[in-house]
């Protein structure tokens, strides 16, 4: 986190985003920074994300990829689909990399974004070492996860951000332990800005993109992307996947301005009344054959944790 | 059994038959079938193992170091960047005398991403004190697996061994592969320097200049034990399962005047090429290098060699040709090709033949070099 | 030696069919191999995999350049991808389709394979399955025994209808 000072001028960036602009989809740029020409499977939802994260990134960004789904899906050289520039870089190293771009940028006087587009795996496993300690330094960047909740890219193995129950080939019986809580990771490191999002509610993501990008220091923003061949959905369903994910309670989309969390509008509804879980696990092929036993634990954990956030939020500790 | 498999499955199904106590792995193209399946059959009951789905491939070789210093059999496998991330780990394995065995499916690094076939990744552990051997084809990727765990853990070695096999070429192909039953080919794992509080040990301490370098020779005379070790074990195989090999592979090189020295499936693309060369006239010979390290004595004697290096060291030339040329003093012609996966068919080894300019280096496909 | 390319879409099962008709050659005593060539691309992207038939071992990795048999689930690949390409004088071409495609010289066959998935119901994820009924053209067209056909189909799966499958190509394909 920055010192109190580049604290207070953050603050003042923040409230300048105009809420107006960005509460209807006209209101997001025509330009496209992601052309439709990707390699993703039919149906993914994460390059759907990363087309409105870029939209509202502008052209003055770069983006750090990680090996991931998303070193495929911007394009098979000499071919892309890019139309920002795009660091690729291995796959444990993509925060510590983008603290050396973001301070050479700022050496030679640029404002450019520096934007992290890492996958669950690359973020909360092999990645979780530079992640934190670019957060711990305060370097000036904002750092994505998609999270599908697996690896994507090299044919859905188990993440430590794979839900426990959920079936992938490298636990075929299901995945014994509970999905690890990157969240309250990052949360530990105190940023000036983190939010979760979700694809299924690309206006919501685009805002927060946006006030994230005007705020000085690391960014985090932690987006659940449904993946057709991964979660086992016909692909039509990615949007229906994805709210079923928030209108569960499953995902709850939050923000967290200087520690101090607020609640997102789809989530509050949600978490009042939550629609039954079953309606979520029971269309996703990884869910088959869920024990009561695993389907139990799976809603405790979802309980627990919309009574945390709630507590939070109501200022109840 | 006699079945078909991809050369990742044979692993596997070797690794099943060797019933270690504990896998930790991490997926990486195109090794990852290897993982997914040791899941299964744990999953399945098929193996009685600890799978330890570890968070990158350093934790993962940490954690064979871990089992196999705690006294048990181990194993993992990875590829390209994975190989890489667990260096240093790769290293410790060695220094600290523990016989895991690693499949490795070789493939290019980045960038830009690449996961085809490439032999860099492997040479690049050149110097950590693993024992290396490569194979070519699904059958031999079974049966070395197999014995690199009697290798690694005869007490003359006690050193680890990686079974090198090329990706997507090897690793993804169908062909057939006998399963053995392996009776008692395997002796329970026994490691003299296991961890054990009945008497106990410091391992790896704060070790003076006075000291150090006579660890470092004990791997070194291990390494030359090997070669013996690695005969007998072989010997033991092939009167046991009824298939032989050796430190290289050779095809028609009794009467050859040019041999191709080649790895992995190159290799075996090259016999197909001597065939056609031999129809020719021309009397050609294949010399497929299985053990790296050790390396192998070589007899080239008298011959032509035309070198296929599916590798390269920058500012230097071919490993395998410049290995070739300061073991046996022989200068070869050298051709780098088949680098990130790139096409070589049989015929194009048979121009590298027709073609050869002995003490030159080539490099298939690049037009515009000296 | 005969070589045979398979041209599909990822996720199609074209991997699947090359390594089932591998295993029925292996079943017939033959020796076989199969490799699918793996692009970076993922689903409904165009992919080719090689299988290779032969009485001796078989040592070639290489791709198949000059093909013997070439094989295509997804007819409107040759769209984007010149499929005769390197297709031996006298080659044979397998189309998935209900009639003649005009414009493929040799010896052209063809089968509604989709239309037999889907009257078998065999459907997974939305798409027909047209791995299993390929064996049965095959093994019509002699690359492979029935007997062998359906036993490959039977190791790799537990549902019948595969097998229904394959029969009902083998009775459709005219020879
Ligand atoms: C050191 C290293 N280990 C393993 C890999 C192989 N690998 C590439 S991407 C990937 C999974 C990525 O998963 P995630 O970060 O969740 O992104 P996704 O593919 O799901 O988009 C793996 C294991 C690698 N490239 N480098
Ligand atoms: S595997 Fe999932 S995340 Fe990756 S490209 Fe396909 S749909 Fe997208
Ligand atoms: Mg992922």
């Amino acid at each position: 986190m920055p010192g109190g000072g580049g604290a207070k001028l953050s603050l003042q960036m923040v409230t300048n985003v105009d809420e107006r602009s960005v509460n209807n989809l006209s209101a997001i740029p025509k330009e496209e920074y992601l052309y439709k020409c990707t390699s993703a499977c039919a149906g993914c939802s994460s390059s759907l994300c990363l087309r409105y994260v870029l939209k509202a990134a502008g052209p003055d960004t770069v983006l750090v990829v990680p090996a991931c789904c998303t070193s495929v899906i911007q394009g098979i050289y000499p071919g892309t689909a890019m139309n920002v520039p795009v660091y690729n870089i291995a796959f444990a190293a993509a925060a510590a990399c983008a603290s050396g771009l973001s301070d050479a940028l700022s050496a030679r006087g640029k404002e450019t974004n520096v934007i992290v587009y890492a996958g669950d795996g690359g973020t909360v496993d092999i990645g979780i070492q530079s992640l934190s300690g670019a957060f711990e330094r305060g370097t000036n960047f904002l750092y994505i996860c998609y999270d599908n909740e697996a690896y994507g890219n090299t044919g859905m193995q188990r993440s430590g951000s794979t839900p426990l129950g959920a079936r992938t080939t490298t636990t075929p019986g299901g995945k014994r332990t509970a999905k690890k809580d990157l969240d309250r990771i990052v949360e530990a490191h105190n940023p000036p800005y983190m939010a979760t999002a979700c694809s299924a509610y690309p206006l919501d993501l685009y805002k927060k993109v946006k006030k994230a990008l005007s705020i000085e220091g690391p960014k985090f923003i932690h987006i659940l992307a449904p993946c057709p061949p991964g979660w086992r959905y016909p692909t039509e369903k990615t949007v229906e996947m994805g709210k079923l994910a928030v209108k569960t309670g499953t995902w709850i989309l939050y923000e967290r301005e200087f520690g101090k969390l607020s609640i997102n509008g789809p989530s509050k509804a949600a978490m009042r009344k939550p629609a039954p879980l079953e309606d979520y696990i029971n269309g996703q092929g990884r869910f088959k054959n869920l024990s009561p036993e695993i389907a139990s634990e799976i809603r405790q954990q979802v309980e627990r944790n919309i009574q945390r956030l709630s507590r939070e939020e109501a200022g109840i500790c | 059994m006699l079945t078909i498999g991809t050369g990742n499955k044979a692993v596997a199904a070797a690794v099943k038959a060797a019933k270690p106590g504990v896998v930790a792995a991490y997926p990486i193209t195109p090794q990852t079938e290897i993982v997914e399946q040791l899941a299964e059959y744990v999953t399945t009951g098929e193996l009685e193992s600890r799978y330890i789905p570890v968070e990158s491939e350093h934790s993962a070789m940490a954690a064979c170091i871990g089992a196999s210093a705690g006294g048990v059999r181990t194993f993992t496998a990875t590829s390209s960047h994975g190989l890489l991330y667990m260096h240093e780990m790769v290293h410790w394995a060695a220094g600290a005398r523990l016989p895991i065995v690693m499949a490795n499916v070789n493939r290019a690094l980045g960038p830009g991403w690449n996961t085809w076939a490439e032999h860099t990744d492997a040479f690049s552990q050149r110097d950590t004190g693993w024992l290396q051997v490569f194979v070519g084809t699904v059958q031999e990727a079974y049966d070395a697996t197999l014995m690199a765990f009697k290798i690694a853990e005869d007490e003359r070695v006690l050193l680890p061994v990686m079974v090198n096999l090329d990706g997507f070429t090897l690793s993804h192909i169908m062909q057939s592969l006998e399963t053995v039953e392996i009776g008692d080919f395997l002796p329970a794992y026994h490691l003299p320097h296991a961890i054990d509080t009945e008497n106990p040990c410091v391992y790896g301490p704060m070790t003076g200049p006075a000291d150090y370098f006579r660890f470092r020779w004990d791997i070194e005379r291990s390494m030359r034990d090997a070669k013996g070790v690695i005969a007998d074990v072989e010997r033991e195989f092939a009167e046991r399962f009824g298939r032989s090999y050796g430190p290289t592979e050779d095809y028609r090189c009794e009467d050859a005047d040019v041999i191709v020295v080649a790895m992995g499936t190159l290799g075996k693309e090259a016999e197909v090429a001597v065939d056609r060369l031999r129809d020719e006239g021309i009397k050609a010979g294949s010399m497929r290098l299985r053990w790296f390290r050790p390396f192998p004595d070589l007899d080239l004697s008298g011959r032509e060699v035309v070198v296929i290096d599916r590798d390269y060291s920058f500012g230097f030339g071919g490993v395998v040709a410049h290995s070739i040329r300061s073991k046996t003093g022989i200068v070869p012609y050298s051709v780098i090709a088949g680098l990130g996966g790139q096409e070589v068919t049989y015929n194009d080894i048979a121009d590298f033949v027709r073609n050869r300019h002995p003490g030159e280096e080539t490099w298939f496909g690049v037009s515009d070099h000296v | 030696m005969y070589e045979i390319r398979i041209h599909s879409r990822g996720g199609q099962g074209g991997v699947t069919a090359a390594k089932l008709l591998a295993l029925a050659a292996f079943r017939d005593g033959k020796y076989a191999t199969a490799c699918p060539f793996y692009g970076a691309e993922r689903r409904g992207a165009p992919v080719v995999s090689f299988v290779r038939i032969d009485d001796q071992p078989i040592k070639i990795y290489s791709q198949i350049h000059e093909p013997d048999l070439v094989i295509v689930l997804d007819t409107s690949i040759m769209d984007v991808v010149d499929v005769l390409q390197g297709l031996k004088s006298g080659g044979t071409v397998l189309l998935n389709s209900a009639h003649a495609i005009a414009g493929c010289n040799g010896t052209c066959r063809h089968v509604d394979l989709t239309g037999i998935a889907l009257a078998e119901n065999l459907v997974v994820a939305g798409s027909p399955i047209l791995n299993t009924p390929v064996l049965g053209a095959l093994a019509k067209m002699d690359i492979v025994t029935l007997p062998s056909a359906e036993q490959a189909i039977r190791e790799m799966f537990a549902d019948e209808r595969n097998v229904k499958a394959a029969e009902a190509a083998y009775e459709e394909l005219k020879v």
